[in-house]
């Protein structure tokens, strides 16, 4: 590492040195970086523009019913949404529970406890994952991980822990469960992979320095790694939450779609991109202002959803 | 015994005031918890190895016995119960529509980030690009389709050039974001001695910070690669699709590989079924090219040698 | 030392570059990869005809048109129900026509409507007609009627999975009972009545239905409107309907997932899918009291008897004739009356013609049912106002 550093420094500074410092190109360098950053907002903005322009019949025909009430019936032209908002918060929440630990357990046994020779097949392989795309993940989950491996499960959470509400039955595989777990298969590359690079990140002195006061690996990781670290995770995990709430594909095939608010997580339910996806290409008229208004309210929701996770990491930043 | 668990010293001094049996049982938890987070990595890396063996094997188990140069090569017949032919306009049209992408997102997202870590740094413009790429994350890639057909399909029509724009804005905030994670992470003091020496602002973000990051940038642009050339929802309402490979890039729909797996496995012949299954093989093997040709780059040029 | 160090700052450059030279790459090989596998497949325009010889019906048929075979593209959209047909009508098609390129993706009915709205595409094609609001959106933004040409019935088959059952029938009511979600259990007396010396297991009824709009749910619930006021008054009909009970699953396959792999499941597919999947159908009792096995013949005597109207919006559900299957709809190429380019109208008017006088062949071996013979000269009527 710090050889590494050593190379760059001489190797760049040497460059300079010889054709010295361009000072002009500094300011229009500055600028065209300011415009490309701009162009996030730009796009979003007219992205926000154009579809709420679209969008604005419905929520003035609906009211605030679009987003509180149930009722989503197309051809009585009442739109409620608020059955795929609960659906992608659900769907999401089961995906993160699971993605997380084991994401955060992948990340942390690549970059502290495996071996040498282990780390990069199993780095490339999680990124693998990342590559699958979306279609597949459905396919392969409705025809395999389905009828091997979520039904069972569901069978038997409903049956052993069925008096807890969110598990009661009967058990369907395409539930808010199946497309949970299948999210979580999702996000898991994205999240791992970020971590692994934070986590890497960490200084090795403040890891030695631990080590020397005579903690276990996993107090160094507790006391030296995470608390530097923990910033950065909730990035990575924010962004691996931005994917499943508004993954479509696999969601759409997996996640039962019926429009249904339920405790129990084991049912059919819908989510927003899930409804997009399959009512669109058939939609005319308010249903089409209606799907586009959907997209609008997911918008505001990973607005809200970044902002709590801006909240939370400022206050650990601080504390 | 404590050769395996510890590179640290794990021995047992005696403090002064402390009985020893607490010093032990302190010391049996210690280790206890120590193991139980070892096997908890253990197990969370193996848990997440099942699926991963579970997909490949099953896409390579259906999509195999379909593949080969025929399929590779040519395009699919004008029947979906025929056997035969292949996705080789998909194959074009996602390469042709990838690469755009790429071509407009990848040098606006670094230098968006560049801006971010370097320029922006807290000033608010920043905090606000910053907040709403995260916020582009989330958006449905469907929305995005939608948003494009919206803006440029209605009065241009479908083709390359739209379906491009929607996977240039699925990648924009991806690239933005791990591009910016990793040029945090380039030390300060590389940049410290670059200014020492004299060195301006841009030189230093040109020929220290990034050569850096580079490696790191190439993973985030392979990931938002990976994710655009398997995105589906949103080329169906942009590039539509077709029969035949298709070289305009404004005006004339045009095909890709992972429109053409989503409506092959919906189509009820097995002809169809079993092309859909070789084209996910071939979708995936594309993107573990792109995957490799970036390791082999980044290898290459890696700073440590 | 230094020399090393100087070589490889030369190697190290710019960022800028480095991050270029792999975009370059990535660039170079996709160029590459292109260039090269058009090459390969351009010289080789017409053989990729695939293992089904479909040169053997298709050459016994003269090539309407070809004479003034025009030199364009046509591009349409619309239901996914008739695409494994058009796409082998446009493969035959283009072998007698080279110079006309036609494109048709399935997206789906409302797709096809909308884009054909949009004027972003050349004809549309739909499961269900369009109803007066579309007609008059359509005509506004074209400044064109629109015409619905009938191209081919299809009949939607309910399907099941229950260990030990082979042959189950159903009325309308106890159809209607199932999907309502009256009728939950699969030993429930309605059903029972109507397969005596049938055992029927003491197993739940789940309901598959299909989560994506979709013509078919069109057929489906059009014809369960029509034979339960029930239904009609809490569900009614559509592409998408707010079902009372049961399951989603995408598309036909996602449909026939549930079935297969959900013991008790019952849902509804199309005839095709049904037949290539091999899941077992229902019979069921047609307006005439018979109980009818889904099949081309039954699908084709849901139109003996019909009163068409002049515009060819028509409804094929719940047919009088004795061995007609029940649930059947058409499905319609949409195009308008007076299009933009006349050289794309010879064209899609060539290709209809030859589809509709000659395609029939290629329809049942797919398991459509051919228009009979008074509603094709009707159709083709139609066709031939197109200019």
């Amino acid at each position: 590492m710090g050889e590494r550093r050593d190379l760059v420094l001489r190797g760049g500074l040497q460059r300079l040195m010889k054709r010295g410092a361009g000072r002009l190109a500094d300011p229009v360098f500055a600028v065209v970086t300011g415009i490309a950053g701009l162009a996030v907002l730009i796009i979003l903005a007219y992205m926000v523009v154009v579809t709420t322009y679209t969008a604005v019949p419905v929520f003035r025909s609906q009211g605030w019913s679009f987003i509180f009430s149930t009722d989503w019936s197309p051809s009585e032209g009442k739109f409620g949404a608020f059955a795929f908002i609960y659906g992608t918060i659900i769907t999401s929440l089961i995906a993160l529970l699971i993605a997380v630990p084991l994401s955060l357990g992948v990340a942390l046994f690549l970059t502290e406890i495996a071996p040498r020779w282990i780390r990069g097949p199993v780095a490339y392989l999680v990124d693998l994952l990342a590559a699958v795309p979306s279609v597949v993940y459905g396919l392969w989950g409705v025809f395999v991980l389905l009828p091997g491996f979520l039904q069972p499960i569901a069978t038997w959470l409903s049956v052993k822990l069925g008096w807890i509400p969110i598990f009661a039955g009967p058990a369907t595989g395409l539930s808010f469960f199946g497309a949970g777990v299948v999210l979580a298969i999702m996000i898991i590359p994205i999240i791992t992979s970020l971590c692994r690079e934070i986590l890497k990140a960490v200084p090795v002195g403040e890891k030695n320095a631990a080590f020397a006061l005579g903690a276990t690996r996993w107090e160094m990781i507790r006391g030296a790694v995470l608390p530097r670290a923990k910033a950065g995770i909730i990035g990575a995990v924010m962004l691996g939450l931005g994917r499943a709430l508004g993954e479509t594909i696999a969601v759409a095939l997996l996640v039962g779609s019926r429009a249904q608010v339920t405790a129990s997580i084991l049912q059919p339910g819908y989510s927003m991109a899930a409804v997009i996806a399959n009512q669109f290409q058939e939609a005319t008229g308010d249903h089409v202002s209606a799907l586009v208004g959907v997209g609008v309210v997911l918008f505001g929701i990973t607005i809200i959803v970044n902002v709590a996770a801006r909240v939370l990491v400022w206050r650990m930043v601080e504390s | 015994m404590s050769a395996f668990f510890g590179d640290s010293g794990s021995d047992c001094r005696t403090n002064e005031g402390v009985s020893p049996l607490k010093v032990r049982t302190t010391q049996k938890r210690r280790i206890i918890a120590d193991v139980a987070a070892r096997v908890g990595m253990w197990g969370a890396t193996l848990m997440v190895m099942i699926p991963i063996f579970l997909i490949f094997y099953y896409i390579a188990k259906k999509g195999l016995p379909t593949m080969d140069w025929e399929f590779l090569t040519q395009s699919q017949p004008f029947s979906m119960r025929a056997r035969g032919g292949g996705f080789v306009h998909g194959l074009i049209g996602t390469l042709i529509m990838v690469g755009l992408a790429a071509l407009i997102s990848v040098p606006l997202g670094v230098l968006g980030a560049i801006y971010l870590v370097e320029y922006g740094k807290g000033r608010p413009l920043a905090q606000v690009v910053r907040f709403f790429s995260d916020v582009m994350t989330g958006v449905p890639s469907v929305f995005v389709g939608l948003f494009v057909y919206t803006a440029l399909v209605i009065p241009y029509g479908f083709g390359a050039v739209m379906g491009a724009a929607a996977l240039a804005i699925i990648m924009l905030p991806i690239v933005v974001r791990s591009s910016e994670e990793m040029l945090k992470l380039v030390p300060r003091e590389l940049k410290e001695a670059s200014y020492a020496l004299g060195a301006g602002k841009w030189q230093t973000i040109t020929r220290v910070v990034l050569p850096t990051a580079a490696p790191g940038i190439t993973t985030g642009v392979m990931l938002a690669v990976a994710r655009a050339a398997g995105e589906t929802a949103p080329l169906i309402l942009t590039a539509l699709g077709s029969l035949e490979i298709v070289t305009k890039m404004v005006g004339e729909p045009i095909a890709s590989l992972p429109v053409l797996v989503f409506t092959g496995a919906r189509n009820p012949f097995p002809a169809g079924q079993e092309r859909a299954w070789a084209g996910a093989l071939e979708l995936l093997l594309l993107v573990l090219v792109f995957t490799l040709l970036a390791r082999i780059a980044s290898s290459r040029n890696k700073l440590q040698q | 030392m230094i020399n090393s160090n100087q070589y490889k700052s030369n190697r190290y450059k710019d960022g800028v570059l480095l991050v270029c030279r792999r975009a370059l790459v990535l660039v170079v090989v996709l160029a590459v990869t292109v260039g090269v596998f058009g090459l390969l497949t351009s010289r080789s325009p017409a053989g990729r005809g695939g293992s089904l010889d479909i040169a053997d019906s298709s050459s016994s048929l003269q090539a309407i048109g070809s004479s003034s075979s025009p030199r364009t593209g046509l591009n349409g959209v619309g239901a996914s129900f008739p695409q494994p047909l058009y796409l082998e009508w446009i493969g035959a098609f283009r072998d007698l026509n080279q110079g006309v390129k036609i494109n048709y993706q399935g997206m789906g009915s409302g797709g096809g409507i909308q884009q054909l709205t949009q004027l972003t595409v050349d004809f549309g094609a739909s499961d269900a007609p369009m109803n007066d609001e579309e007609m008059a959106a359509a005509e506004q933004a074209a400044g064109s009627r629109v015409l619905h040409i009938p191209a081919v019935f299809g009949a939607v088959v309910v399907s099941y999975n229950v260990e030990g059952l082979e042959d189950l029938k159903l009325d309308p009511d106890a159809l209607a009972g199932i999907f309502l979600g009256d009728i939950t259990r699969w030993d429930d007396v309605e059903i029972a009545v109507l397969n005596p010396g049938v055992a029927l297991p003491d197993q739940a009824i789940q309901v598959a239905h299909r989560s994506d709009a979709s013509g078919t749910t069109s057929i489906f619930t059009t014809y369960l409107s029509r034979i339960s006021s029930r239904w009609d008054d809490t569900v009614g009909k559509g592409k998408e309907v707010k079902w009372p009970v049961g399951v989603g699953g995408q598309g036909n396959d996602g449909v026939s997932a549930v079935i297969m792999q959900q013991p008790g499941t019952l849902g509804y597919v199309e005839l095709s899918y049904a037949l290539e999947s091999g899941l077992p159908v229902v019979a069921l009792k047609n307006k005439a009291g018979n109980f009818v096995m889904p099949s081309l013949e039954s699908t084709l005597a849901a139109g003996r008897g019909v009163d068409f109207p002049d515009d060819l919006r028509f409804d094929l559900s719940d047919a009088i004739a004795a061995d007609a299957y029940p649930i059947v709809g058409a499905t319609w190429i949409l195009a308008y009356e007076k299009m933009k380019d006349p050289v794309k109208a010879e064209a899609l008017k060539a290709f209809l013609n030859w589809a509709l006088e000659n395609g029939a062949e290629i329809a049942e071996e797919l398991h459509y049912a051919p228009l009979p013979e008074g509603l094709k000269s009707r159709a083709l009527e139609q066709v031939n106002s197109i200019h």
